[in-house]
């Protein structure tokens, strides 16, 4: 079991370091001088190579990178050359919404997905499967950003029901003022009981939530109705059946221990999902996260920044990797007791 | 308890795999089942147990056992007949276990299913188990942990347990080492001699069938070609199909 | 079998998208729409007889614009997708055949790739060259190939260790025959079905990444930039972002259904639900 774990941790610097490498080298690639950049259009050539010098552009590229991965270690990730402000606490900053965003989305698409794939798996082949099917092949043929402005266009515009602008309503913010523990608005107010901004960021947060969440979720129900469809046709579930139990029971406990194994992986993949949704919907509703950091900082050419938002999301997303496969081999036995 | 098929038929929509006019297992006898491949021999014995509609075959004609008629049963009263009175063991015992459960599990929860109390079930899975000579201990392993000798011997305890009192063994001894499979011989032998136990023993290995079986019948695309006492059956056998079946098994120290 | 309701009207829509694709020229009622003519007089009308989709801001007929996408969305597929089989499958097989270093470095590589949704690296990559179709295209495909590679690697491990194989050795059969005769065809099958269900998840990303400003450029009708183009005036003229949007997510969803029905048949692990 630890052997796995230390494997799994392995791969996943390797994957890490690996990503740092590659956004280095092409981020270096691009057409453009992000020591312009810095200093203006109007710079005199002294300005100008100090702040090459500054960046450290006037090193050879692996001595950049070699400075580059030692300074991640020590906490230095470089200054943002659109913001000024150290990338690090850009990221500290703008991370929590997408956050908020992600793990809402993550919810809602596990919350429907999987119900929906056991009831499609039940009945399989008759009206309830053909209608899961289509509901799910819909979901992942749907272009995210469309998705979202119509149902702006639909619940905002012509329902007026529900928000499509930031995360809370900034006129409910100054007469309720919110105190920042995670800044995630929906996780503060909670905590403080603060109700009115509770109930505002909550109604911001269910629309760009169900965008996120329908890719994932279409996903997820089909995966969930192959897994289980695949465990009802195995020897274990023939044997039980032999044994007299009853279908019912059959199901919902003898198949689905086992079908649900894989699903824990699926739960990575969802994150993977509702995180690349997340950052193409961010800018349509006005969410202040690392997804719009990405977009100003690739527009601003801004290296450092583009490439802290990459390693950030590397990493997250390897550390979320490595719970789920920890998880998994927790839950079947056959991993944990190798 | 005495097994007659009378008529049995399993069809596939058009096609008809299984033509089976005449099957029967006296009390405590052991048949042997044998036949090729695609001979029809699992699908009869997952239709003695009810499970030929699991996959999707349609099945007609009379199963009895002693006196009650399988095919006139509501689901529920089939239910009460699967592994009580009617147990089943299968050709890939590890796999015939649930992966995630531990062994033990399956074997106590499907005897409390049938109506023992969790004393009584706890008892009997420790005789079971002693009487295919096994510790209690390998109930607390998951399946993967078990031999296929092991494996096999834990779902003949379970057939013990429950006291059936008729047992398919469908191709038991075809995925295991040839010593393991004399002792697991060995045990069924013991079902029938200690708990009575008629058994339906399903097989493609002449070796293994004439060694346990009482009577014998051969059956080919579906229908029963040859049936008899297995001394001769196999030792004159009449139906050609059954000579070629006979000859072809390989003689130790004969000339090819 | 053949009776399957979704992958048949799958195929029926797949098949109408290739076909307009083809036929665009003739079947748009103003070609020179789809390219850089300008109406200023006719734009923003609502859709209607004249103009089924309407007009955009520059007085575009947003049908014809939206029939010319199809073109371009296909082809950036069909790009991606041959540009994947090409690269992939050859470097998976020799992998997988030969093991060893190669295969390593092959699967370190892949892990790196694979590690992230093709969206993101997509996004990363289309991000530091000047956007265009072409572009987009070869970001989406250099991030795509890596699927396909370990596709052929599993395929050519598990026929590699066939004894069928073995033999073949033993009769004195070169490597490559071996590679071109033997573990190429039995590899075509997942491939086959990968690339069918790839279809819609290409066009999605195409049409993302030129939402964001990061593919096509205008004057060129690609689905996804004719959404952004839209955005602005969505609220009151709802047609610029509805149509093109629905051409995408009819187009996914022909194609994913095609893929699904495809994988559906040649899965030889089929399962007999009840």
């Amino acid at each position: 079991m630890t052997r796995f774990i230390a494997h799994r941790v392995a791969l996943g610097l390797l994957v890490v370091v690996g990503v740092v490498v590659l956004t280095f080298v092409i981020a270096r690639v691009i057409p453009g001088d992000p020591a312009t950049n810095w200093v203006g259009p109007h710079a005199s050539p002294v300005q100008l190579a100090r702040a090459r010098h500054t960046l450290g552009l006037d090193r050879p590229l692996p001595a950049q990178i070699v400075d580059y991965l030692r300074g991640i270690v020590s906490g230095d990730w470089g200054i943002s050359i659109h913001t000024k402000q150290p990338v690090l606490s850009d990221l500290g900053t703008r991370a929590p919404a997408s956050i908020e965003l992600v793990a809402a989305g993550m919810f809602l698409a596990l919350l429907a997905g999987i119900p929906l794939g056991l009831l499609s798996a039940r009945w399989a082949g008759r009206a309830p499967d053909v209608g899961v099917r289509l509901v799910a092949v819909v979901g992942v043929s749907m272009p995210v950003f469309w998705l979202a402005l119509i149902l702006q266009l639909i619940f905002f515009q012509k329902l007026q029901v529900l928000p499509v602008s930031g995360q809370y309503d900034p006129d409910v913010a100054a007469a309720h003022p919110l105190q920042a523990y995670t800044h995630m608005p929906v996780v503060d107010s909670l905590v403080a009981g603060n109700w009115p901004m509770f109930r505002s960021s909550l109604t911001h947060l269910v629309l760009p939530a169900i965008v996120v969440a329908a890719y994932p979720m279409g996903v997820v129900a089909r995966m969930v109705r192959a897994s289980v469809l695949e465990t009802l046709g195995e020897d274990h579930v023939r044997m039980t059946r032999a044994l007299g139990f009853p279908e019912r029971t059959i199901f919902a406990h003898f198949a689905l221990r086992p079908a649900l194994n894989p699903v824990v992986s699926v739960i990575a993949l969802v994150f993977a999902y509702a995180l690349v949704n997340t950052f193409l919907v961010e800018a349509i509703f006005d969410w202040n996260g690392l997804g719009s950091y990405a977009a100003d900082s690739i527009q601003a050419l801004d290296t450092p920044a583009v490439i802290g938002v990459t390693l950030f999301i590397a990493i997250f997303y390897v550390v979320a990797n490595l719970v789920v496969d920890i998880v998994q081999a927790f839950v079947d036995p056959r991993i944990r007791l190798r | 308890m005495t097994l007659s098929v009378r008529g049995l038929e399993i069809r596939f929509g058009e096609r008809q795999v299984v033509a089976l006019a005449e099957l029967d297992v006296a009390d405590r006898e052991i048949v042997g089942l044998v036949g090729e491949s695609g001979s029809g021999k699992s699908m009869t014995a997952l239709a003695v147990l009810g499970l030929a509609g699991s996959v999707g075959a349609d099945v007609s004609g009379s199963i009895r056992l002693g006196e009650l008629e399988l095919t006139a049963l509501s689901p529920a009263a089939m239910r009460d007949v699967r592994g009580k009175r009617i147990a089943m063991i299968f050709q890939n015992p590890v796999s015939a276990f649930n992966p995630v459960f531990r062994v033990g599990y399956i074997f106590l929860r499907t005897l409390r299913l049938h109506g023992f109390g969790k004393g009584e079930a706890l008892e009997r899975a420790r005789a079971g188990l002693h009487e295919v000579l096994l510790t209690p201990d390998l109930l607390d392993r998951y399946p993967h942990q078990l031999s296929g000798g092991q494996a096999q011997r834990v779902a003949i305890a379970l057939a013990a347990a429950l006291r059936s009192e008729v047992l398919i063994a469908d191709e038991p001894t075809s995925a295991l080492d040839v010593t393991v499979q004399a002792e697991i011989l060995e045990l069924l032998r013991g079902l029938r001699q200690r708990d009575g136990m008629s058994i339906l023993m399903i097989s493609h290995d002449l070796a293994v069938i004439g060694q346990l079986c009482d009577r014998t019948v051969v059956m080919r695309n579906g229908t029963v070609v040859e049936a008899g006492p297995t001394a001769s059956v196999l030792g004159d056998p009449q139906a050609p199909y059954t000579k070629e079946l006979v000859a072809a098994v390989p003689q130790i120290g004969a000339v090819a | 079998m053949r009776g399957n309701p979704l992958l048949v009207s799958g195929l029926v829509i797949a098949t109408f998208f290739l076909l307009v694709a083809v036929f665009a020229p003739l079947l748009a009622p103003y070609p020179a729409d789809a390219g850089s003519a300008t109406h200023p007089l006719s734009s923003f009308l609502p859709p209607s007889w004249h103009h089924p989709f309407g007009t955009d801001d520059v007085g575009r007929d947003l049908f014809s614009r939206v029939i010319y996408g199809t073109r371009i969305s296909l082809t950036i597929a069909a790009v991606v997708i041959a540009f994947s089989c090409v690269v992939g499958i050859p470097l998976g097989i020799v992998a997988g055949y030969f093991g060893g270093i190669v295969d390593d470095v092959l699967m370190r590589v892949t892990d790196v790739f694979l590690a992230f949704p093709a969206l993101l690296l997509a996004l990363a990559l289309a991000s530091v060259l000047t956007p265009s179709v072409a572009n987009a295209t070869l970001a989406i495909a250099l991030t795509w190939w890596p699927w396909y590679a370990r596709l052929a690697r599993g395929q050519a491990v598990s026929i590699a260790g066939r004894p069928y194989i073995e033999s073949c050795r033993a009769l004195g059969l070169g490597s490559f025959r071996i590679l071109l005769r033997h573990v190429l065809p039995n590899s075509v099958t997942p491939v086959i079905v990968q690339a069918s269900l790839d279809v819609g998840g290409v066009i999605l990303t195409a049409a993302a990444l030129s939402f964001l400003g990061l593919g096509a450029q205008d004057p060129t009708p690609e689905w996804g930039l004719l959404v952004s183009q839209g955005e602005p005036y969505f609220t009151t003229q709802w047609w610029l972002v509805t149509f093109p949007g629905l051409a995408i997510l009819v187009a996914a969803l022909a194609f994913n259904l095609v893929g699904d029905g495809l994988r559906d048949r040649l899965d030889p692990r089929r399962v007999i639900a009840r």
